[in-house]
């Protein structure tokens, strides 16, 4: 037990002195969040629109306050000649144009219908879908108010609420993707850099000709690599309430449990990787390219896993950082207890089990 | 203490040879040197003693435990090392002997005694990182490591290789006491002059052994007489001396050449002699002298198998 604890600490000295593994270690995960939180998102806010309002009357002036009060646009300018539009377009700067025709009133009035034309910049698919969602959402809202006095005989009015996320922030969908991305990157590089460099160094040499079981080497390695990434976790889940101030709905020590289990499962990863590999550069090599990568495509953090097509639906399910995935936002975001998450924990589990099977089976307690 | 029995281990698929038919044992309390050039086999050979590697074929033990199959036993009690500098660089010089004292269940204070000598040397620089010594300093940071739990058999595989001559000096002295703490020793080196200084040797070429005995018996059973030739331009002097009939062999030895004859005769002496003056060679002088571990080792290559 003594020459455990001995074996940590000196892991501990190792992490705590090389500048370069601090940086990843803490550095990632606040600059992650921050970029994230600030720098990068999804949402939709102040595209640059162009009206072309032919019209000038008013219902359309109406509606063109309307489009102006909204946060998702700003009119760049009104033009009269539509002919204008293209070259607005090939500029560059916008992605909606929105065209009144001649007489929009008086064809709404006299024959109860008029047209709007949305001209969408569909180079980057989804903002255009959102763009003119939303300028629906505004024309039906008008519409409504137009038809107050006199009532429709029937009808049905969607009355949406958006659980979970009412204000439909990015933040909601990415913090428990950051937590799994650092948490995997953190784990599974750093353990399986600092085992493959006691080979190159020779040091395992030494180690291995002494009376320490070799499995303790590598288990000891792994036991500051879990402290550090739980403190991790909890820098994480700080900047997110203090700095992002996303609430955690659910019981916080479930989601640290369950973020425990996870970094075994990719603490299990690096002991593999560092198990197989003989060199810092490829046991990096793997753990960039081969956990990364799939980590950001099939964890459902970056792209929704259900319009993949069935081949990748399944790959992802070999992918430990979308069950994580899922689990943080069932916790964190939704609130729900143990019960709404026992399949994902006890497919993680599985997981871990498999690989330090694997690891204990390709173990060598020689060189070589 | 140590034996090898027929013990040959060749690497990689295309079945390298690196230790071919090994037989030796070494007995408690001594000195034993593996003498040979890079690549000789040196190393594969501490790594089977350590249990590092496995033989091919053949059997060995340590300290009457076998390496395959008591290889715990032999982990605990022997110290090692490797080529290598093999400790941790960004740990002090002090916490490095600690963990490796912790490591095999001791403290500095327990063995103190036996690295006591080597360590009043690094204790002024005890909170300096071990990366940041020099080269000698590892080397005697690691010897402490690999001694601190008092093993039984000592390995040092090329302790000297890479650090200057003083420090090599020191070294040498300090396993020289280590010897009168009845602590075996299996060292490599590929220098010669170091050979001199083992109790055994073995000279090792190509994985396989030339020669076992004492360096005093080695030297003996150099058959020739040896003679060392000087003159103003050493390297024709080399060519030339290769070119006559009657030299058997010819290296560079210093500032000398090492010569011996085919026919040793007073007669042919001074015929070679004339030759080089012929040749235009100034100050010559030629004197027999006492062959050195390096001259054997040079003969033994060159001697049929």
């Amino acid at each position: 037990m003594k020459q455990f604890l001995s074996f940590v600490k000196k892991e501990f000295l190792h992490a705590l002195r090389d500048r370069k593994t601090l940086l990843i270690l803490f550095g990632l995960p606040i600059v992650q969040i921050l970029i994230f939180g600030f720098a990068l998102t999804n949402e939709v806010k102040n595209s640059k629109i162009i009206i072309v309002d032919q019209a000038q009357d008013m219902a359309s002036q109406q509606l063109i306050t309307k489009i102006e009060a909204s946060r998702y646009f700003e009119i760049e300018k009104e033009i009269v000649n539509p002919k204008a539009i293209e070259a607005a377009f090939k500029e560059g700067k916008i992605k909606m144009a929105v065209i009144f025709p001649d007489n929009f009133n008086h064809d709404l009035l006299h024959q109860n219908k008029s047209a709007i034309q949305l001209i969408c910049d569909a180079s980057d698919p989804n903002i255009a879908n959102t763009l003119s969602n939303y300028i629906a959402a505004i024309v039906g809202d008008y519409q409504t108010e137009l038809n107050q006095n006199a009532a429709l005989p029937y009808q049905i009015i969607p009355e949406t609420r958006m659980l979970y996320n009412p204000q439909l922030k990015g933040v909601h969908n990415f913090v428990p993707g950051v937590m799994a991305l650092v948490l995997m990157l953190v784990c599974v590089m750093m353990t399986a850099i600092s085992i493959v460099r006691e080979k190159e160094f020779g040091t395992m040499e030494v180690l291995l000709v002494s009376p320490f079981k070799p499995m303790l080497v590598i288990v000891s390695k792994a036991i500051p690599y879990l402290i550090l990434s739980l403190v991790n976790v909890a820098s994480i889940l700080l900047l997110s309430v203090f700095v992002l101030e996303l609430p955690i709905n659910g019981s916080v020590l479930l989601l640290f449990a369950e973020s425990t289990l996870f970094i075994i499962t990719c603490l299990s990863i690096g002991i593999l990787i560092s198990i197989r590999v003989a060199s810092q550069q490829i046991a990096m090599l793997i753990s960039m390219m081969g956990m990364l990568l799939p980590t950001l495509l099939f964890s459902g953090f970056m792209f929704p896993i259900e319009n993949m097509p069935w081949p990748l639906q399944i790959l992802s399910n070999i992918v430990p950082a979308k069950w994580f995935y899922i689990i943080v936002k069932s916790v964190m975001i939704k609130g729900l207890g143990f019960q709404a998450i026992w399949k994902e924990t006890l497919i993680l589990s599985g997981m871990s089990a498999f690989l330090i099977l694997v690891s204990l089976k390709n173990f060598k307690i020689r060189l070589a | 203490m140590i034996t090898l029995n027929h013990i040959c281990k060749t690497y990689g698929k295309e079945k390298k040879i690196a230790v071919n038919d090994i037989s030796l044992s070494v007995n408690k309390g001594e000195i034993f040197g593996l003498i040979g050039p890079d690549g000789a086999g040196k190393s594969s050979i501490f790594r089977i003693l350590t249990t590092l590697l496995l033989a091919d074929s053949g059997t060995a033990t340590v300290d009457g435990h076998d390496v395959v199959t008591d290889y715990k036993h032999i982990r605990k009690s022997v110290g090692y090392m490797p080529g290598k500098f093999s400790l941790y660089p960004d740990l002090s010089v002090e916490e490095n002997l600690k963990f490796f004292a912790t490591l095999f269940n001791t403290s500095i204070r327990e063995n103190y005694h036996l690295i006591k000598d080597i360590y009043m040397l690094l204790e002024p620089f005890k909170n300096r990182r071990a990366g940041k010594l020099s080269g000698g300093m590892k080397q005697k940071l690691a010897l402490c490591c690999a001694l601190i739990h008092k093993p039984t058999v000592l390995f040092l595989d090329e302790p000297t290789t890479g650090i200057d001559p003083v420090s090599r000096k020191e070294f040498w002295e300090m396993l020289k006491r280590l010897k009168k703490q009845e602590i075996t020793i299996l060292v490599s080196t590929p220098y010669m002059d170091e050979a001199s200084l083992c109790d055994r040797i073995a000279l090792i070429k190509n994985g396989k052994i030339l020669s076992i005995n004492t360096p005093d018996h080695i030297i003996k059973d150099y058959p020739d007489n040896l003679y060392k030739i000087k003159s103003d331009v050493i390297y024709t002097l080399l060519k030339d001396i290769n070119l006559h009939s009657n030299t058997q062999s010819c290296f560079t030895f210093g500032e000398f050449l090492h010569v011996s004859f085919l026919s040793d005769t007073e007669s042919m002496q001074q015929e070679l002699l004339n030759y080089l003056s012929k040749k235009g060679h100034l100050n010559i002088v030629m004197e027999k002298t006492v062959p050195g571990i390096e001259d054997c080792f040079i003969h033994l290559l060159k001697k049929p198998a």
